[in-house]
């Protein structure tokens, strides 16, 4: 009974982990070649792509999950406040999780065109000039910076105008999805502690920032740690949306600047059949992903007060 | 952030005086009720206006979608647009390898989870919390780290290209066991022993004890294999070549790539990918957002 689960798991999910260690030791292209020990490995720190697509993840993960976190629990906190309409809204925030992200970043690749998008004849009425986002290599601040005089570091870029696009699209996909937890956990603080605080004569911005947010806490953790594993995932959007082939733009484009670590071990194994290489840079992944993952754990049973 | 009245909560004042209330004032301006409602819309809007855009630009002919400025409004509504897109690549054949795809892929996964996950919360063997364990281990490691193993080895199984290669990594879910575990788990032990009583086997007792109650579990464990395997891209797209077998996001990928200068037909090739899903979400939205509550925080 136990065989079918477990042979499943352990040929596909379990040992791929140990057989990627053996590929990334190797020096492996289509075919096993010399056991080249961690020089894989040496080969991707000394990479400058493979550090600008760590860049790259970090800032999708940095601008999506605070951002879809403080609009969600907004949303949230407001839908709890016994509106009308309540399942109308709740319906409708949650459409764009039940839409398949391909489907989801085309429709937001024609939003964001840059010959006649939506998005440009937006800009054009808060009187901002067209942008080509999706083909758009230059950094946010350096673009905030040129068109305001506001003055910058050098080194400042921040991320290109292109990712700034995709994460819009990974902020409208989730957002749903947490509303819908947030629901559930604002619906499981106690009423009691909510009428205690309003006959000791709190406020409802003390009621809030005393109350709801540290018995939401745990629920509050739990996404946040999720959804940064999960940007660390992220594939889908990024994949649909960087490329742009009517312009010979690859996944990853323009210039590298939306490549992330998925992407980039997928450019390893799908341009280049870098088998050996690409098995060491997702290792990279991996380990980070392990380590968020252990830093929960950890962090929930110390911490969180379930 | 200025957040609306909780003062103003109806369970909090009592119902009588809620009608008394209402009576002596037919309408009382509350400016945080205002604020809530302005920021819920807002909200709607940005999640609801790429579907509206995306419809109205399927509707658009080709001159429309592309002038400048862009086309707000379609002239007339150019339903044709979608039997063209339709016709412009194999999309039956990718509903088909999907529908098909993601059909085995259920009925799989609520079968093998809920054989193994009987076992771990009924059966006692050596090492059983060991096994466990690793299991749950496994949740750890993404997929997308393991995608060069798992590429080498469907080719070493000379499985490249094959529904065999995009179904039979995902009959087993180590969620889904672990979903499955713990409802068994809550079952009262007196059905146990009444089954065993009566002389049930294992078998029997999976049968007409656990089955009947599991229905939750599995519909839940279903939505998100469904989900899940519907939205599945970058397996397929390292692991299928020919256009035969590919799924629908494999194949609306593709097509968006190739045709980008005919975006009424993308947006409509877009709307009738999304069409089954939300189909399926209006009818079961009960069952999808309770999904989502009671298993947690597995996106």
């Amino acid at each position: 009974m136990l065989a079918p689960a477990m042979l499943i798991i352990g040929v596909f999910h379990f040992y791929p982990l140990f057989y990627a260690f053996y590929i990334s030791l190797h020096n492996w292209r289509i075919r096993k070649g010399s056991l080249v020990w961690f020089e894989n490995y040496r080969t991707a720190l000394e990479n400058k792509d493979f550090w600008q697509s760590f860049i790259n993840t970090t800032w999708f993960a940095l601008i999506t999950v605070p951002v879809t976190m403080v609009v969600a629990l907004t949303l949230a906190y407001l839908l709890f406040q016994k509106v009308k309409f309540l399942g109308l809204f709740r319906t409708i925030y949650f459409l764009p999780y039940v839409t398949s992200a391909v489907a989801a970043a085309a429709v937001w690749s024609w939003v964001f065109s840059s010959r006649n998008g939506i998005a440009n004849e937006l800009l054009d009425v808060i009187g901002i000039g067209p942008q080509t986002w999706l083909q758009q290599p230059r950094g946010i601040f350096v673009l905030l910076s040129d068109g305001t005089g506001i003055p910058r570091p050098d080194w400042l870029h921040g991320p290109s105008l292109a990712m700034i696009a995709i994460t819009i699209t990974q902020i409208w996909h989730n957002l749903g999805f947490q509303i819908v937890v947030f629901l559930v956990g604002l619906g499981a603080i106690s009423k009691e502690l909510y009428e205690a605080a309003r006959v000791d004569g709190a406020g409802e911005r003390q009621v809030f920032f005393r109350i709801t947010l540290p018995m939401l806490s745990p629920t509050i953790f739990l996404i946040a740690v999720i959804s940064i594993i999960d940007a660390f995932k992220a594939f889908t959007p990024i994949y649909v949306m960087s490329t742009q082939s009517n312009v010979g733009q690859r996944p990853g484009g323009p210039l590298g600047t939306t490549e992330t670590s998925v992407v980039y071990v997928l450019n390893q194994i799908y341009g280049a059949n870098r088998y050996g290489y690409g098995a060491a840079a997702a290792m990279f992944l991996f380990l980070i992903i392990l380590a968020l993952t252990l830093f929960q754990l950890w962090v929930s049973r110390k911490w969180v007060k379930y | 952030m200025r957040v609306g009245t909780l003062r103003g909560r109806p369970e909090e004042i009592p119902h009588a005086a809620v009608a008394d209330a209402a009576r002596r004032l037919p309408f009382r301006f509350r400016p945080g009720r205002v604020v809530i409602y302005l920021v819920l819309t807002v909200g709607a809007i940005f999640c609801a206006f790429p579907f509206v855009w995306m419809v109205l630009s399927s509707l658009m002919t080709r001159e429309e979608v592309n002038a400048f400025p862009p086309t707000l409004w379609p002239g007339e509504f150019r339903w044709s647009n979608y039997s063209e897109a339709w016709n412009s690549a194999p999309f039956a054949r990718y509903f088909l390898n999907t529908f098909f795809i993601a059909g085995v892929i259920v009925v799989g996964v609520a079968i093998t989870s809920l054989l193994a996950a009987y076992v771990f919360a009924r059966i006692d063997f050596p090492g059983r919390g060991a096994v466990f364990a690793m299991l749950l281990a496994t949740l750890m490691i993404p997929f997308e780290a393991t995608l060069v193993p798992n590429f080498i080895m469907i080719r070493n199984l000379q499985i490249y290209n094959t529904y065999y290669a995009l179904i039979i990594p995902w009959i087993a879910s180590v969620f889904s066991i672990f979903l499955m575990r713990q409802s068994i788990l809550s079952i009262p032990e007196e059905l146990f022993e009444a089954a065993t009583l009566d002389g049930c086997g294992h078998v029997r007792i999976l049968r007409h004890v656990v089955l009947p109650l599991m229905r939750g579990p599995i519909a839940a464990v279903s939505v998100f294999s469904f989900l899940a395997s519907w939205n599945s891209l970058l397996w397929p797209l390292i692991i299928t070549s020919s256009e035969g077998i590919r799924p629908i996001q494999l194949g609306l990928s593709v097509f968006v790539h190739a045709d980008a200068n005919e975006p009424q037909l993308l947006m409509a090739a877009s709307a009738f990918t999304i069409a089954p899903l939300l189909a399926i979400y209006f009818l079961a939205q009960r069952q999808f957002l309770e999904g989502i509550a009671s298993t947690g925080l597995k996106g």
